[in-house]
């Protein structure tokens, strides 16, 4: 890039860059603002740049007035269950494609990579009905299975799978080990890098998971959290202290991971979609 | 046990033993098959089936032909649907991938500051999509609204006919421009610098040439990528529409998964939804088709 650079200082691009940045950014600055300010200063003209005085009151009241912490967990537990459910299971058929010989392997990926063409939210209708029909609307159950579906994960551990050396796992089933302990104790440990940066992607990507949790869960106390602050305003009318505490809430888990994990959270974005 | 004593003995004992490999993948790849064919393949066959039934939301009802498909054809719910999340796309794509172009040339440049400008421009794609549309409604405000504070104005965002859905485009740049920077970072650095060395030899030496001759053809397999990915996410848009607008005013801003919505969830219509469902199935797989047989050409030559 050494020719563009002379057309245009470093220093200048530095601090475009960053004044811009502030600018896109400036609005989750005006969110935290609001949610620690007092309602009376949401009303002020010219708009107050600063909480005064700074207060936690919104935060308070939606714990204490709002079903926020089930929503809390109710998007913990199945945030977590579907990620490690979807690596786990993945993992186990990625492992067997890339592998294992045996009749139909090749088949078997091609309908796997078929399902990349199928959109999600298409298919709503019947799976509600197939839910409904089970007794699994406003469960668990319900909220987290449709989404295991994941072929995405099942491609990228095999091209990853694909890459091993393959004296490894020949020197270890000469030694007597089995697949699964092949999987497990060589391939998963060397492939940790790939599987945190999936793990961290997924839990992003399902804990923000909105249209299929919108549908299929109508209790509000069963609600994750990104469609239960929805019902904060009907809770008590337009005041955006609330509401705005209420959506800090609800993207500090993911906010603390990707700051925590700028790297991976790239990285993981970049292999599922396909560019890296 | 040497291993060249082993290979004799394996060889003809593998041969018996396909049996046990077939059993083997097949135990592995079992939970993942369940998972795959009962929440992803059958509910795409059904939805094929349920569009030629009059079916309720439980899913009961009678086969009744290509009833429903003549209906959408000649529904206007449906047409203005369409039209919105196309009005949408147009809005939206080709804006929030030149964004993304000039944020990820913009960071490319950068060394000390590259993390912390990255994080301010990526950090909104990392809300929840409830979270995204309370801040601008908030933004928006008709009276005490920052936005309408800095025009001078006291616009509905949100219900006015004419400003809501670009409203709702500028909101899904904001938010989603950090995935498409992302990609177009990943592109550019694997552009080997060799190539703009090489340029610059051959008396190329103004920044936009660069651009036009090295880094934009260079790049179009990952422009054609991260158009082809908004597309496809667009044609399913309903989130941040029905959080802004709930489809108003009038319906002017409904879109198609909405229309569904409402066909299915709300007015109890499956069977018609259903018909909806294969309508933007059916746009997304032309997309798809599409690219593999325009942008895929585009960036062989």
């Amino acid at each position: 890039m050494s020719a563009i650079k002379k057309t245009v200082p470093s220093y200048i691009i530095t601090i475009i860059s960053i004044v811009v940045g502030l600018v896109w950014a400036f609005p989750l600055y005006w969110a935290l603002n609001t949610s620690l300010s007092l309602d009376t200063n949401t009303v002020l003209i010219p708009p107050a740049f600063f909480p005064k005085p700074m207060l936690i009151d919104s935060f308070i009241y939606v714990i204490q007035n709002t079903t926020i912490v089930q929503w809390y967990i109710n998007s913990v537990v199945s945030s977590v269950v579907v990620v490690v459910v979807v690596l786990f299971i993945t993992m186990l058929c990625a492992y067997a494609l890339s592998q294992i010989k045996f009749p139909g392997n090749k088949i078997i990926f091609m309908l796997i990579l078929a399902g990349f063409m199928i959109p999600s939210a298409t298919n709503v209708i019947p799976l509600f009905m197939q839910l409904n029909s089970l007794n699994l609307v406003n469960t668990y159950w319900g909220l987290i299975l449709p989404q295991l579906v994941s072929p995405i994960a099942v491609v990228i551990y095999k091209q990853f799978f694909d890459q091993m050396p393959i004296e490894l796992s020949d020197a270890a089933k000469i030694d007597g080990a089995s697949d699964y302990r092949i999987l497990f104790r060589i391939y998963l440990p060397m492939n940790l890098a790939i599987t945190w940066a999936l793990a961290i992607v997924l839990f992003i990507w399902t804990w923000n998971n909105f249209f299929w949790p919108f549908i299929i869960i109508n209790d509000t106390p069963k609600m994750t959290i990104p469609v239960g602050i929805t019902q904060v305003q009907s809770w008590y009318g337009i005041a955006y202290p609330r509401q705005l505490a209420s959506a800090v809430l609800a993207s500090l888990p993911t906010a603390i991971l990707y700051i925590i994990f700028q790297r991976r959270v790239a990285q993981g974005v970049a292999i599922t979609s396909g560019i890296k | 046990m040497t291993p060249v004593a082993t290979k004799i003995a394996v060889s003809p004992v593998a041969r018996k033993n396909i049996r046990k490999q077939w059993l083997i993948a097949f135990t592995l790849i079992a939970p993942f098959a369940v998972v795959y064919l009962t929440f992803l393949i059958y509910p795409t066959i059904r939805v094929f089936m349920l569009s030629f039934t009059n079916a309720d939301i439980a899913g009961v009802g009678k086969f009744i032909g290509l009833q429903n498909y003549s209906r959408l054809l000649q529904d206007p719910n449906f047409w203005s649907s369409l039209w919105h999340t196309i009005y949408f796309m147009i809005l939206c794509v080709v804006p929030n991938t030149a964004v993304g172009l000039l944020f990820a040339l913009m960071l490319v440049r950068l060394k000390k500051t590259r993390g912390l400008v990255q994080a301010l421009f990526f950090l909104p794609y990392i809300l929840p999509v409830s979270v995204v549309t309370v801040i601008w409604i908030w933004m928006f405000d008709s009276n005490y609204g920052i936005i309408n504070f800095i025009l001078n104005t006291k616009f509905q965002w949100f219900q006015d006919e004419f400003l809501a859905m670009p409203a709702v485009s500028f909101v899904t740049i904001w938010w989603t421009v950090g995935f498409n920077m992302l990609l177009f970072l990943a592109g550019l650095e694997n552009i080997p610098s060799e190539y703009y060395e090489a340029a610059s030899l051959d008396g190329v030496k103004n920044g936009f040439q660069l651009f036009r001759y090295i880094t934009w053809p260079l790049l179009w397999p990952v422009t054609s990528l991260v158009l082809l990915l908004q597309i496809l996410a667009q044609w399913q848009i309903f989130n941040q529409v029905y959080l802004l607008t709930n489809g108003g005013p009038a319906n002017k801003t409904r879109v198609v998964l909405q229309y569904m919505y409402v066909e299915g969830f709300q007015t109890g219509h499956g069977g018609y939804a259903a018909t909806i469902s294969m309508a933007l199935f059916i746009l997304i797989l032309l997309t798809s088709i599409f690219q593999v047989r325009f942008l895929r050409v585009r960036n062989d030559q």
